[in-house]
C-alpha cells in the first residue's frame, strides 16, 4: 500500500537549506509518495530544487509573519497537513528549530518521536540513533499511527531521484492554529552570510584549553571564514568565559556531524567526543601527543595550533 | 508556588557502557543526577529565593536507587522528593503519562522544570508530552528565565548564540538549557541536610497509566565503534599547512 510521507522543509531567508536534501533521501522509500511541507516561502520558488530529489507533492501553507515565528502554530499547521492528506510518517531536521517543532507535533498527536536519527526503516518502522553520550547506536521500533523523525542534519549523504511535484494549497481553519498561553514576543534573525549554523556546517574548526583565551579565537574565525567553517569549542573554552554556550560541541552542547572536524588544542574527554563523533574527517592538532584525541582522530599534528592556523589561514589566502 | 523538577538518574557521561541481553545496558555503574536537571534545580531555587512560599518538588521516574539522583536535587535545594517506582525502562511517551499522574496526585503546579534531554536517552521530549497531557504552555532549552505578573517570558536558545523570546502564561512547563544558570553545587552540610528531606515512593503501577497506542521500544543497543587511524602530519608550521590544505581538498574534498 502506498504510504503518504511528510517532509518539513527548513528555509533560511527563504532559500532552502541543503540539509534538507539529506533528510528527503533519508525518507525515500519503496511504496511511498513524498509532500514536501513549505511554511516560509513560495512553494514554486523552491519546486526544481524538491522536484530534483524526488518530491512529488509540495503543500504551501500561507502563514502571517507572526504564525509563522510560533513553533506552536507551525505544530499545529504539520497536525493539519497530516489530517488533510493522510500521512503516516513525518520527517523534520534535527536542528534547533526542529528541536521546538517536532516533539510538539508528537506530544499533540501522542506519536511515537525519535530525534536525531540517521537511518529509517519504514517497512519494519525501525529507526536508529546514538544514545548514551554517542557511546551506542540505538535501533528503536516506533509504533502507532503517525511516526514522527527528527533527522541528523548532515547524517545522510543527499542522493537525487528527479521527480515532478505538484504544489497543493492547504487551506486553514483559524481556529485549528491556536497557541494557547503562548506568545512570541521577539525572534532573532540569524545572519548566515557570517553566522555557519554550527549543527549544519561542512567544516567545524573547534578549539579548546589550548586556545589560551577568548581572543585566539578570532584566529580561528578568520580561518573558519576562509574554509566557509563553523567555529565550535570544548566545553573548557565555554566555561572559562572565552566563547559562548552556543558554540560548545559535546554532550551538553552541539551534536554535529560535520565533514572535517578540525580540533585545535582540545584534548578530546568523553564528552567532547559525544558531540562530534559522529564526524567525516577529524584533524587533531595538539602539542600533547598524549592527549586522547590524537589516538581517535585520522590526522593529528603534533604542534601548537596557534602557530599552525596562522600559516593555513596564509595559505588558504594565497590559494 | 508549588515548583516540580522533573528529574532523571542517568550513567555519569565517563562511565563505559557495556551492553547486555542485546538491548539494556548493565546499570552497575555510577549513576547521577542529569546535568541539565542541575539547571533547573538551580533556577527552581532562584525563584523561590524571589518567592519565599514557594515549595519545590523534585519528581523522578526509576528504580528504587533514583532515590539518590533526588537527594542530589534536594541537596541543590529541592525540598522533597517524589520517587515513582518501576523495576522497567520507560519510553518517554510513558514516561509523561507517570510524571503526570504523580504531579496531579500531589499538588498544584505552577511551574514544571525538566532538563532540555537526558544525556541517556537523548530524546528531548519529555516536556513537550508533559505540557499537553496538562494541557500547559512548553518552552525549551531555556537560557533566560523572568516569572513576573503571572507570565513566563523565556529566551530559548538556536543555534548562533541568537534567542527567541517566548512569552508563557503560568503554569507552564520550562526544558532547562545549559546557559540558564550555573549550578549551585551542595555544601557538605546541605547533603547532610538533604538526608532528612522526605522522599515519598509510590509505585508506577498504582497510577494506572492507560497504554498508548504509540511507543518507542529499544530492540537493540551496540556499541559505536570507533575506526579511526591516525596519521601524523610532520613538518614545520608551513608544511603541516600545506599538507593540511591538500588534505582538505584532495581527500575531504570540502574546498
Amino acid at each position: 500500500m502506498m504510504k503518504n510521507i511528510g517532509i518539513i522543509i527548513e528555509l533560511d531567508n527563504g532559500k532552502i537549506k541543503e540539509t534538507n536534501f539529506g533528510m528527503i533521501t533519508l525518507a525515500r522509500a519503496k511504496d511511498t509518495e513524498l509532500f514536501a511541507v513549505v511554511m516560509d516561502a513560495d512553494a514554486a520558488s523552491v519546486k526544481e530544487d524538491l522536484e530534483l530529489f524526488g518530491i512529488t507533492k509540495i503543500v504551501e501553507v500561507c502563514l502571517s509573519k507572526d504564525q509563522q515565528a510560533n513553533p506552536v502554530v507551525r505544530a499545529k499547521v504539520i497536525i493539519n497537513v497530516i489530517k488533510a492528506y493522510n500521512i503516516c510518517a513525518v520527517f523534520g531536521l534535527s536542528t534547533a528549530t526542529g528541536k521546538d517543532l517536532l516533539p510538539r507535533i508528537a506530544a499533540f498527536l501522542e506519536a511515537s518521536l525519535v530525534m536525531d536519527c540517521y537511518a529509517v526503516d519504514l517497512e519494519q518502522n525501525l529507526v536508529k540513533t546514538s544514545q548514551y553520550s554517542g557511546k551506542t547506536i540505538a535501533t528503536i521500533k516506533v509504533t502507532g499511527d503517525v511516526l514522527v523523525f527528527g533527522v541528523r542534519p548532515n547524517a545522510v549523504e543527499p542522493v537525487k531521484a528527479q521527480a515532478s511535484a505538484r504544489i497543493v494549497k492547504l487551506k486553514l481553519d483559524e481556529s485549528n492554529l491556536v497557541a494557547k498561553g503562548f506568545r512570541v514576543i521577539k525572534t532573532s534573525e540569524v545572519d548566515e552570510s557570517t553566522n555557519i549554523n554550527l549543527v549544519e556546517a561542512d567544516v567545524i574548526i573547534a578549539g579548546g584549553r589550548g586556545m589560551k583565551n577568548g581572543d585566539n579565537f578570532t584566529i580561528l574565525s578568520k580561518c573558519a571564514e576562509k574554509l566557509n567553517a563553523a567555529v565550535g569549542a570544548s566545553r573548557v573554552a565555554v566555561d572559562a568565559g572565552w566563547v559562548p554556550y552556543s558554540m560548545q560541541v559535546g554532550q551538553t552542547g552541539e551534536k554535529v556531524s560535520p565533514m572535517v572536524y578540525i580540533a585545535c588544542g582540545i584534548s578530546g574527554s568523553v564528552q567532547h567526543f559525544a558531540g562530534m563523533k559522529t564526524s567525516g574527517m577529524v584533524i587533531a592538532i595538539n602539542t600533547d601527543g598524549n592527549a586522547s584525541i590524537m589516538s581517535n582522530c585520522d590526522y593529528y599534528v603534533k604542534a601548537d595550533a596557534l602557530e599552525i592556523i596562522p600559516e593555513l589561514i596564509k595559505h588558504l589566502e594565497n590559494d | 508556588m508549588q515548583i516540580y523538577i522533573c528529574v532523571k538518574h542517568v550513567p555519569d557521561s565517563a562511565a563505559n557502557i557495556t551492553i547486555v541481553e542485546k538491548n539494556r545496558i548493565d546499570e552497575n555503574l555510577t549513576f547521577l543526577l542529569n546535568p541539565y536537571d542541575e539547571h533547573a534545580v538551580t533556577e527552581a531555587v532562584r525563584i523561590k529565593d524571589n518567592l519565599p512560599d514557594s515549595e519545590i518538588v523534585a519528581v523522578c521516574l526509576g528504580k528504587d536507587d533514583a532515590e539518590k539522583t533526588l537527594r542530589s536535587a534536594m541537596a541543590m535545594g529541592a525540598d522533597r522528593g517524589l520517587l515513582i517506582a518501576s523495576d522497567k525502562n520507560h519510553d518517554s511517551i510513558e514516561t509523561a503519562q507517570a510524571l503526570k499522574a504523580a504531579i496531579e496526585q500531589d499538588g498544584n503546579p505552577g511551574l514544571i522544570f525538566t532538563g532540555k534531554e537526558s544525556i541517556d536517552a537523548e530524546g528531548m521530549q519529555t516536556m513537550f508530552r508533559i505540557g499537553a497531557l496538562l494541557d500547559l504552555p512548553v518552552a525549551t532549552n531555556v537560557v533566560n528565565l523572568d516569572i513576573e505578573a503571572g507570565r513566563a517570558v523565556v529566551d530559548c536558545a538556536l543555534s548562533g548564540g541568537t534567542a527567541n523570546t517566548y512569552e508563557l502564561s503560568l503554569p507552564c512547563v520550562i526544558g532547562a538549557g545549559r546557559g540558564l544558570n550555573t549550578p549551585r553545587y551542595p555544601t557538605f552540610p546541605d547533603v547532610v541536610k538533604s538526608k532528612k528531606k522526605p522522599v515519598k515512593k509510590i509505585a508506577f503501577y498504582d497510577l494506572k497509566i492507560e497504554p498508548s497506542k504509540a511507543g518507542m521500544k529499544i530492540v537493540e543497543l551496540e556499541p559505536l565503534l570507533q575506526k579511526r587511524e591516525p596519521k601524523e602530519i610532520k613538518g614545520d608550521a608551513g608544511e603541516v599547512a600545506k599538507k593540511i590544505l591538500r588534505i582538505l581538498k584532495d581527500e575531504a574534498r570540502v574546498i
